[in-house]
């Protein structure tokens, strides 16, 4: 666990600016992505791979995408649930209108769509700030839904009012309807947040990262240097969007397999902005701790009562589920308000220097 | 043509063909609009004094209620209760300054306005904890039925809480143009530094500040609870709050009113004349687009105070 970059010399700008610059590092990462696509199938069962890991993932994409715009461009959005469900019934009437498209071509593209809907609730936001933002984003959210409700084209006229993920292969391989494995769908989200992911990092560290980190500390000395705020500004809240629009897509056709709009209403919008703040705002890896603390929480609130014999209520569970996950959250915020990805950061300093501290 | 029609002309024929029903929506409207107020309220006064957007106020009001019924159950009679459920808010104020507001001092707004939203979480289970979720009636006397005045219908809990709005304003303006304590709540809602520098105690402001927007949400909790009986859904008014605020601006109290005036009027006028044409439902997101709006043109809302900007 304990490593040093001792002896190796970077030589050149681009080992320098790598991202991984330690070559021990590069070595962990790639070994836990292999393990990543190899051990779960293995090992994993269906309940493990259904409930815990592919919400993981599609949380982390969409945690990824808020964490573009909220931390690393500085704009509060509460609208996160709207441009998810965007995404969805996007994907939802292209795959059913073009059924011979290819199913990942269906989600980039509807995160394509999900971008053009972010910008345009983007577009106060070169006018209004902070707070008074997330406010007007949570009309995105209230409309969107509203819309996608009351407009029957946007669920093929289905009498239920909800959408339902049709099958479709990758490769010959089913990933999405009911026929689809579990360890199909894992993998398949599994390259999308891998991909997307490697990205949105590279994004961050390169000029249009660096705009939008600029906009954040400060928007007018930002602009006075030459950075554009409108070009900026929307530009996050497109990516952001995107990214959020192929997670909603993944939600319906990779998880839940059909949805109505309330699997998209507010409550997502805050969950996913939770996921962005106990991981770590403008982090990269906080979005995927965060994504795996919000996750599994309530899986480990749910079950650990029973573990220890204590036969509750269902009611009373449910309020003492509450009761402990607002409480973790404010513990969370008092021990560490930047984040686990900080709490990491912190803790791989200190191993540099174990067990001489000076 | 035939949408053109309805959007520009139907609903203003509506309105001048039947002056007693647009009188009704309106008072309806106006109505709506003082209980938002009464909500948005106490979202300024905490984000006045110390800078806190507190998304819990919509469960504080829930709290309020759920705590105010359940004493009322044990057959404690109304003035009694009153008084406790004050001491419960008050002791909630203490609570929250202790535990979570002292160790976030100094940080950044978000960090602030997200330990709200757990503080939202824990509240709405230690509430229905302590007094159970099933659906309560809050009965305070006041009946919610209908009298006649110059022909157009008006409510009497309606009236009531329009009053009961007005008296609150009236006393939270003359706290804190008059008292000491609301000359010290003022100064720090100007300036934290400066008010600390001249020996203005932080920590007690803060107590204080919690501590009356508990009771205003107890105010609120009332009405509301009246109206619609007090469950969970009562903390979701939180949500209806939000555009009041914006458009008033988060530090104006008149602004408050104002924002919910507008607000609650604009609102039913679209639900009854413009809803149909959409297929109804749309006071879920009007608000906030009438809100932003108003936005557009004034960023930091109605009242809020001037944004300046240096670098």
């Amino acid at each position: 666990m304990i490593y040093r970059e001792a002896g190796q010399f970077k030589t050149t700008y681009a080992s320098d600016q790598a991202i991984f610059p330690i070559a021990q590092d590069r070595w962990v990462v790639l070994v836990l992505l292999l393990a990543a696509f190899v051990v779960p199938p293995l090992v994993a069962n269906e309940y493990w791979l259904q409930a815990v890991m592919i919400p993981f993932l599609i949380y982390a994409l969409a945690a990824i995408g808020l964490n573009l715009l909220t931390g690393y461009a500085g704009q509060l959005s509460l609208g996160t649930g709207g441009f998810m469900a965007a995404g969805a019934y996007s994907a939802f009437k292209i795959s059913t209108a073009f059924p011979g498209l290819n199913i990942l071509l269906v989600f980039v593209l509807s995160g394509v769509i999900a971008a053009l809907v972010g910008v345009v609730f983007g577009v106060p936001s070169l006018r209004i700030k902070g707070f008074y933002l997330a406010v007007a984003t949570l009309a995105a959210q209230f409309f969107l839904l509203w819309l996608f409700n009351k407009v029957a084209w946007f669920t093929n006229y289905a009498s239920s009012g909800t959408i339902t993920a049709p099958p479709r292969t990758v490769l010959g391989l089913m990933v999405t309807g009911p026929a689809a494995t579990a360890t199909a769908r894992y993998l398949t989200a599994l390259a999308l947040v891998v991909l997307f992911a490697a990205i949105a990092k590279n994004l961050v560290r390169g000029r249009v990262g660096r705009s939008w980190m600029a906009i954040r500390d400060r928007d007018i000395a930002a602009e006075i240097i030459g950075i554009r705020p409108l070009r900026t500004k929307l530009l996050a809240f497109a990516i952001s969007s995107f990214y959020c629009g192929v997670a909603g897509a993944e939600l319906v056709f990779l998880y839940l397999g059909s949805v109505e709009t309330l699997a998209f209403d507010i409550n997502l919008s805050f969950l996913v902005l939770f996921m962005v703040i106990i991981g770590g705002l403008g982090s990269i890896l906080g979005s995927f701790l965060g994504a795996g603390f919000i996750v599994l929480v309530p899986i480990f609130l749910t079950n650990a009562p029973e573990k220890i014999g204590l036969g509750l209520p269902v009611a009373l569970q449910k309020q003492i589920e509450l009761m402990v996950f607002g409480g973790l959250i404010l513990f969370f915020l008092i021990v560490e308000p930047h984040g686990l990805a900080r709490l990491w950061q912190i803790t791989k300093e200190k191993l540099r220097l174990w067990p001489f501290p000076h | 043509m035939e949408i053109l029609y309805g959007v520009f002309v139907g609903p203003f024929r509506d309105m001048f063909t039947a002056p007693g029903f647009l009188a009704e929506v309106l008072i309806g409207g106006i109505a709506a609009g003082l209980m938002y107020s009464l909500v948005a309220l106490g979202f300024v006064l905490i984000f006045k004094a110390s800078g806190v957007f507190n998304f819990a106020q919509g469960v504080m009001v829930l709290f309020a209620a759920l705590t105010l019924v359940g004493l009322m159950e044990r057959g404690i009679p109304i003035p009694i209760a009153l008084v406790l459920t004050m001491l419960v808010m008050v002791a909630l104020a203490f609570a929250i300054e202790r535990i979570v507001l002292r160790p976030l001092v100094n940080q950044e707004q978000i960090i602030l306005f997200m330990a709200t939203i757990g503080l939202n979480f824990f509240l709405e289970g230690f509430g229905e904890l302590l007094w159970g979720s099933n659906v309560k009636k809050l009965d305070v006397g006041i009946p919610d039925s209908s009298f006649i005045v110059a022909g157009v219908q008006v409510n009497k809990l309606e009236m009531t809480a329009a009053i009961t709005a007005a008296v609150l304003v009236a006393i939270l303006a003359v706290f804190f143009q008059k008292t000491r304590m609301g000359r010290a709540l003022r100064a720090v809602a100007d300036d934290h530094e400066a008010a600390l520098s001249i020996g203005i105690p932080l920590k007690t402001i803060w107590v204080v500040v919690w501590s009356v927007a508990g009771i205003v949400a107890i105010v609120a909790g009332i009405m509301w609870g009246a109206k619609s009986g007090v469950q969970f859904s009562l903390s979701l008014i939180a949500f209806k709050a939000l555009p009041v605020l914006i458009l008033g601006g988060f530090t104006s109290v008149p602004g408050a009113i104002v924002g919910g005036l507008i607000i609650g009027v604009g609102e039913k006028l679209a639900e009854v004349y413009w809803g149909p044409l959409v297929g109804g439902a749309i006071e879920n997101w009007f608000a906030y687009m009438m809100a932003l709006a108003f936005l557009l043109f004034r960023p930091q809302g109605l009242f809020g105070e001037r944004i300046i900007e240096r670098v």
